[in-house]
């Protein structure tokens, strides 16, 4: 099977359903890029090379925006609103904060507050997480605070072949999807079939299966705790990895069916602490699982700090090896 | 201009089931029968039938807060508006929305919208889809004169004319932002040219007379159904309630509402009209005002009597399919 980088995989997912759906069409700003230059239009394809190659064979159905990330969103949402199936693209999860409205009170809850009578299948695209030194305004995950609002779906691939298949889920998805992707993965490889696949949301990926500890890691923090976990392999410890892939909707399930067989649980993300996954799924467990828990809930995650620019100080924020492994014996000890 | 004879009588009947509607509101709410914030539109009722007089069902609307003359104007089903009004799991929305958020997307109707300037985003986008399809739809967002203060409005209307798509954009002055007079909350002396310097033409129209707003919106449209881009509507005409039903209104001049139903009512302007012309008789319209009223009265006693949701209709509708686990 062909290796392909995440970028990559989720390119080809696009190229694929507007090859397979004439009402696909991608938005947002350079998307196709030198609009209105002397430079050639189409040659950008996203600041990281996602809509690469689309303006070139769909130029009517890529569609290069002013920056005004409102304007995107109420956009997508609105083309969907009468039948279209747009995904959007928001550079950086953290300009959220300039389209929190359209996202969460408009396109969220158009359903909901219309009885029942619309559909609003638009998917928008983030580049999410840090790793880059970018700090505070280019950095942040987001998705945990997304995963808050009910009327949105929310997926954050860890690998390239779920980022294919998870596109491709999300664009054929009837709801509202917010797709993040883990920007220090876009040049991680995995194999990637050629042809269209489909992941169900709601279902979570084992990637790793033990007896002793119930790890759960989302995003960038699954290739970090896998490491980990394959260490403490050649230690005798063997855990559970469960990676959630969409925390909205949320496999608790599997969640809870591991920790009832381990009896340990160590949740791992990038977020600050408040009100995040760690915590939420910290309470699922201490709420339907409390009796099967031999130990302390372990979470490990970001301080309640911005994200740092420094490359030292950054590497101090972020979780890593060395936290996920001393909480992982924590709940041995 | 000549307008068919169908069309006055619609427009006319639209207007003034808009009246009646909205009276009717105002007096349900005071004996209590109504709940939550409602804003009425009871004064403005050309710009809404004015503009929607051009559209078919699948041109889309994108509405406000004061939404209800927007909904009926294009369409919108006025038994099924007053129940959700009242509350009831039989209203347009099931009870989910209410005032704020009245819509029908099989009539084209995006939705009224509790957020200041939520929707012009929302309506470029149903523009932009039928520029993708090359249908020949247009889609037309309402904003008042608080409305095209806020970001989302310059984003909206900027990004209409960089993708050339048939968006056209109403700008309903009605003089207060809530409780705030344009004289303060509108930074420059001329908001129409101001919407033109976005670089799309904005007809001009006296949002107390049908025929203006009519005309207006005629060429408005026109410009953008031939693919020439988005284009604007400018109507200035006050409201003739508060912001909100409950509002003292402290913000009103001496005389100012007296001065608005007398001298400034798109109904009484459109029969001085036909009074005029002779286009439609004084017994036509006699009768389309019995025909309202009978009709918003049986939509009142309707409500009444609907369904009432129940607890487990909470979770319904979030969402067509989701498939979490629990």
């Amino acid at each position: 099977m062909p290796e392909k980088t995440m970028r990559d995989a989720i390119n080809e997912a696009l190229h694929q359903a507007m090859e397979q759906d004439d009402s696909v069409f991608v938005i947002g700003e350079d998307v196709a890029g030198c609009n209105g230059s002397a430079g050639d239009v189409g040659s950008v394809g996203g600041v990281f090379g996602v809509t690469s190659g689309i303006y070139h064979r769909w130029p009517d159905r890529c569609i290069d925006t002013p920056i005004s990330e409102s304007a995107i969103v109420g956009a997508a949402a609105g083309a969907a609103l009468v039948g279209m199936r747009p995904v959007a693209e928001i550079m950086f999860a953290d300009f959220i904060g300039v389209c929190m409205d359209q996202i969460v009170n408009q396109m969220a809850k158009f359903r909901y507050m219309f009885g029942g009578k619309s559909r609003c299948p638009a998917v928008i695209r983030f580049s999410a997480g840090g790793g880059f030194s970018a700090a505070g305004q280019h950095s942040q995950a987001m998705y945990q605070v997304m995963t808050s609002f009910p009327g949105l779906k929310v997926v954050v691939p860890s690998n390239a072949y779920d980022a294919k298949g998870l596109m491709l889920s999300a664009i054929q998805d009837d709801d509202p999807v917010l797709f993040f992707e883990p920007k220090i993965l876009y040049q991680e490889t995995a194999e990637v079939p050629d042809e269209m696949y489909t992941i169900p949301f709601g279902q979570a990926n084992f990637v790793r299966e033990g007896d002793d500890v119930t790890v759960v890691a989302f995003g960038q923090m699954v290739p970090k705790a896998a490491a980990v976990i394959d260490a403490l392999a050649e230690e005798g410890i063997s855990c559970d990895l469960i990676d959630p892939r969409t925390t909205s909707p949320l496999d608790e399930n599997a969640i809870l069916e591991s920790v009832e067989a381990t009896g340990r649980l160590v949740i791992v993300d990038e977020a600050p602490p408040r009100c995040g996954l760690t915590a939420d799924i910290a309470g699922l467990a201490a709420d339907k699982a409390f009796r099967s828990l031999k130990a302390p809930i372990k979470q490990v995650c970001a301080p309640h700090s911005p994200t740092p620019f420094s490359p030292e100080l950054e590497a101090a924020y972020l979780p890593d090896a060395e936290k996920i492994t001393a909480a992982i014996k924590a709940t041995l000890a | 201009m000549s307008i068919p004879k169908e069309t006055l009588l619609n427009a006319y009947r639209s207007m003034k089931t808009i009246r009646e509607f909205e009276e009717r509101v105002n007096a349900e709410i005071m004996n209590g029968q109504i709940p939550g914030f409602t804003h009425l539109y009871t004064g403005q009722e050309a710009n809404a039938v004015g503009v929607c007089a051009h559209l078919d069902e699948s041109d889309t609307i994108i509405s406000t807060h004061r939404g209800h003359g927007h909904c009926i104007a294009k369409g919108a089903d006025v038994s099924g508006m007053m129940k959700e009004l009242f509350g009831s799991s039989e209203g347009l929305c099931k009870g989910k929305g209410g005032s704020m958020h009245v819509a029908d997307i099989d009539k084209g109707i995006l939705g009224a919208n509790g957020i200041v300037a939520g929707g012009p985003p929302i309506s470029v986008g149903s523009a932009l889809a039928a520029k993708i399809r090359k249908n020949g739809k247009v889609a037309v967002s309402f904003s008042g004169d608080g409305s095209v203060n806020q970001g989302t409005c310059f984003e909206a209307m900027n990004m209409a004319v960089v993708l050339q798509v048939p968006a056209i954009f109403v700008i309903e002055n009605n003089y207060y932002s809530e409780h705030t007079s344009i004289n303060y909350a509108v930074g420059c002396d001329d908001l129409k040219a101001r919407t033109e310097a976005f670089g799309f033409p904005v007809f001009v129209a006296d949002g107390a007379d049908f025929f203006a707003v009519y005309e207006a919106a005629g060429k408005a449209i026109a410009h953008a159904r031939a693919g020439n881009g988005p284009a604007g509507i400018f109507a200035e005409q006050g409201r003739y309630h508060g912001h909100f039903v409950g509002d003292p209104q402290a913000y009103r001049a001496a005389g100012e509402l007296e001065d608005l139903r007398e001298n400034h009512c798109p109904l009484k302007n459109f029969r001085k009209r036909m009074a005029e012309t002779g286009e439609l008789s004084a017994a036509e319209l006699d009768a389309i005002d019995a025909e309202v009223l009978a009709e918003i009265d049986q939509s009142v006693k309707d409500a009444k009597a609907a369904a009432r949701p129940t607890a487990e209709q909470v979770t319904e509708d979030v969402y067509i399919q989701y498939t979490a686990t629990a």
